[in-house]
């Protein structure tokens, strides 16, 4: 038996499911998206209407405005939050010990349910909310401020408290491959903190921030719970067109939609890989 | 020790505040399913009572909550141990070099990416069109180890990497086979890492969502029927009902920590192997 024929016996598992559940479901999602429907069957045809009514409906390109708007608001405050998180982790934590304490301790939600953490923002941000009484009693406002829950500020709330951590991860593992001498030198060199921090820390982390932002731009992209739930089905994005579509019964349609999302996440995507080797981080 | 800056404190209270909001809301909805029987959503407590804990045991007042946690928790069994496996083989193929091996590494970081409404749609509509029932033990299951294998993967790139070879080596310079070096050199070795692979496992399928909503089938598993309640509950009791399957979800969490505890400890200690000889 050739080490080759063993390797490829103990990648088939894993092939096989990838091409049965992923390969699969998107060249057909793709061969759909040419057929036809009517209001409760889907037709194999091979036409464009799907696409051309897509594309001349003023609402795709809103809601697809709208989704990149909300990648890269919280993308942007992910990579904020994440990268000073790490840096307390990495450089300002000193033994080990508390470094994997207080990293677990900001991992361990990623672990538990998605939707009963975004359920759990209700009592915060409603009218009669925690944030609305704890302001009226501080005499900040007047009366209970409504753009606190089913807003864009309550989606992309939500979009922060639940991905934060894939930019905390990577970007503390890059940082604990810093050789702590290098930090050294460029104190030794007169650095500042801050200098250290702009010419030495950030450049050696841009991996990390990389993985980082690809996780967090694609799952953004490609939700379509979040935006309905914290939005009270009052904002839309690309996911919520899909899902909108498909409990219409329309699979055509949804599949055109799809198969554009798709482009979009991997238009993203390919940008970014072409700044960073992902297998060597590992 | 040298005196810690003021960036310190600064940073540490940036990270309390951060840890605050992780761990924030859902304390909170904790305290609120606590709630008196005429309590509402939000402060203030109406009273402090197990009212709502009871009526998640009375199965006719919320719907199939014990039906469908029972079905999660035997998918997240399935997931966890295929996953696990699976890897496994995935990170000692990818170790020798073979071709393919570039293909299959993207399909994997693919799966991680692609939108998760792709795959529930997807595996939707290849089990429509083949006349199959969708069910959440068939094409639930396959959804949702696109998520969960490739971590498991990455895990094992992660182990692998830091794999020292050496320990192969001499098991077969002692004449061991190669399934004997892997059942009693190698995987002893990786063992604390393929229970994190479970607990990634496991914990990914149990709190799943998207890529089940279209591939589950007409029983629901647990995070459905969830959302399934958040448009037509509007007492405590779906707060009862995450605040439980929070604390269970610790729990499980809690057991793999402890589990990784007590084997990093035993290797501390060290084998008594080749001490009778002197």
């Amino acid at each position: 038996m050739t080490k080759q024929f063993t390797a490829w016996i103990q990648a088939a598992p894993m092939a096989l499911v990838l091409l049965a559940f992923l390969v699969a479901p998107i060249v057909m999602i793709a061969i759909v998206s040419f057929w036809g429907a009517t209001e409760y069957s889907i037709y194999p045809a091979f036409q464009f209407d799907n696409y051309e009514f897509l594309f001349r409906s003023p609402v795709t390109y809103t809601v697809f405005f709208n989704t990149f708007k909300y990648a890269a608001i919280t993308w942007a405050f992910t990579l904020v939050i994440g990268f000073t998180v790490a840096y307390f982790l990495a450089f300002e934590v000193r033994s080990l010990k508390w470094q994997i304490a207080l990293f677990l301790l900001c991992t361990i939600p990623f672990w538990t349910s998605n939707i009963i953490r975004m359920i759990s923002w209700i009592p915060f941000l409603g009218r009669n909310g925690l944030a609305n009484s704890t302001l009226i009693s501080w005499g900040v406002i007047d009366e209970p401020v409504e753009w606190l829950l089913f807003s864009d500020f309550s989606v992309i709330l939500a979009f922060v408290h639940l991905y934060t951590l894939f930019m905390v991860v990577p970007i503390f593992n890059s940082m604990m491959r810093i050789d702590r001498s290098l930090i050294e030198a460029a104190r030794d060199g007169g650095a500042s903190a801050w200098q250290t921090l702009r010419h030495v820390i950030i450049p050696l982390c841009k991996p990390g921030i990389m993985i980082g932002t690809i996780f967090v731009t694609t799952l953004v992209m490609g939700d379509f719970i979040t935006v309905r739930f914290m939005s009270g089905s009052q904002r839309a994005n690309v996911g919520r067109l899909i899902s909108n579509d498909i409990s219409l019964l329309q699979y055509p349609s949804a599949s055109a939609t799809a198969v554009v999302l798709l482009v979009a996440v991997l238009i993203v995507i390919a940008l970014l890989l072409r700044l960073v080797d992902i297998r060597k981080e590992l | 020790m040298e005196k810690r800056s003021r960036s310190f404190y600064f940073l540490s209270a940036f990270f309390a505040l951060f840890v605050l909001f992780l761990y924030g809301p859902i304390l909170t909805i904790g305290i609120l399913s606590f709630q008196g029987p005429l309590g509402g959503l939000t402060f203030p407590m109406n009273g402090v009572s197990f009212h709502w804990f009871r009526d998640l045991f009375q199965e006719q007042a919320v719907g199939d909550i014990w039906g469908s946690f029972r079905r999660s928790f035997a998918l997240g069994l399935m997931v966890m141990i295929t996953t696990v496996v699976v890897s496994v083989l995935g990170g000692l193929a990818f170790r020798k070099r073979f071709k393919g091996s570039t293909v299959l590494f993207y399909l994997a970081i693919a799966s991680l990416v692609i939108p998760s409404i792709l795959v529930s749609l997807g595996v939707g509509l290849i089990f429509n069109q083949l006349g199959l029932p969708v069910h959440w033990a068939s094409s639930g299951f396959g959804s949702q180890l696109t998520w969960t294998l490739p971590f498991g993967l990455l895990i094992m790139f992660a182990v692998f990497n830091r794999f020292d070879k050496s320990y192969e080596e001499a098991a077969r310079d002692q004449g061991a086979t190669a399934w004997q070096t892997f059942a009693y050199v190698v995987l002893p070795i990786i063992a604390p890492s393929l229970l994190g692979v479970a607990l990634f496992g496991f914990t990914l399928s149990y709190d799943e969502f998207a890529r089940t909503l279209l591939t589950a089938g007409s029983y629901n598993t647990l995070p459905l029927e969830i959302f399934g309640m958040t448009t037509n509950v509007t007492t405590p009791v779906i707060f009862a009902l995450g605040t439980l399957t929070t604390i269970f979800s610790f729990c499980i969490i809690s057991v793999f920590f402890l589990m990784v505890w007590l084997m990093s400890r035993r290797k501390d200690k060290g084998s008594d192997a080749g001490k009778g000889m002197v």
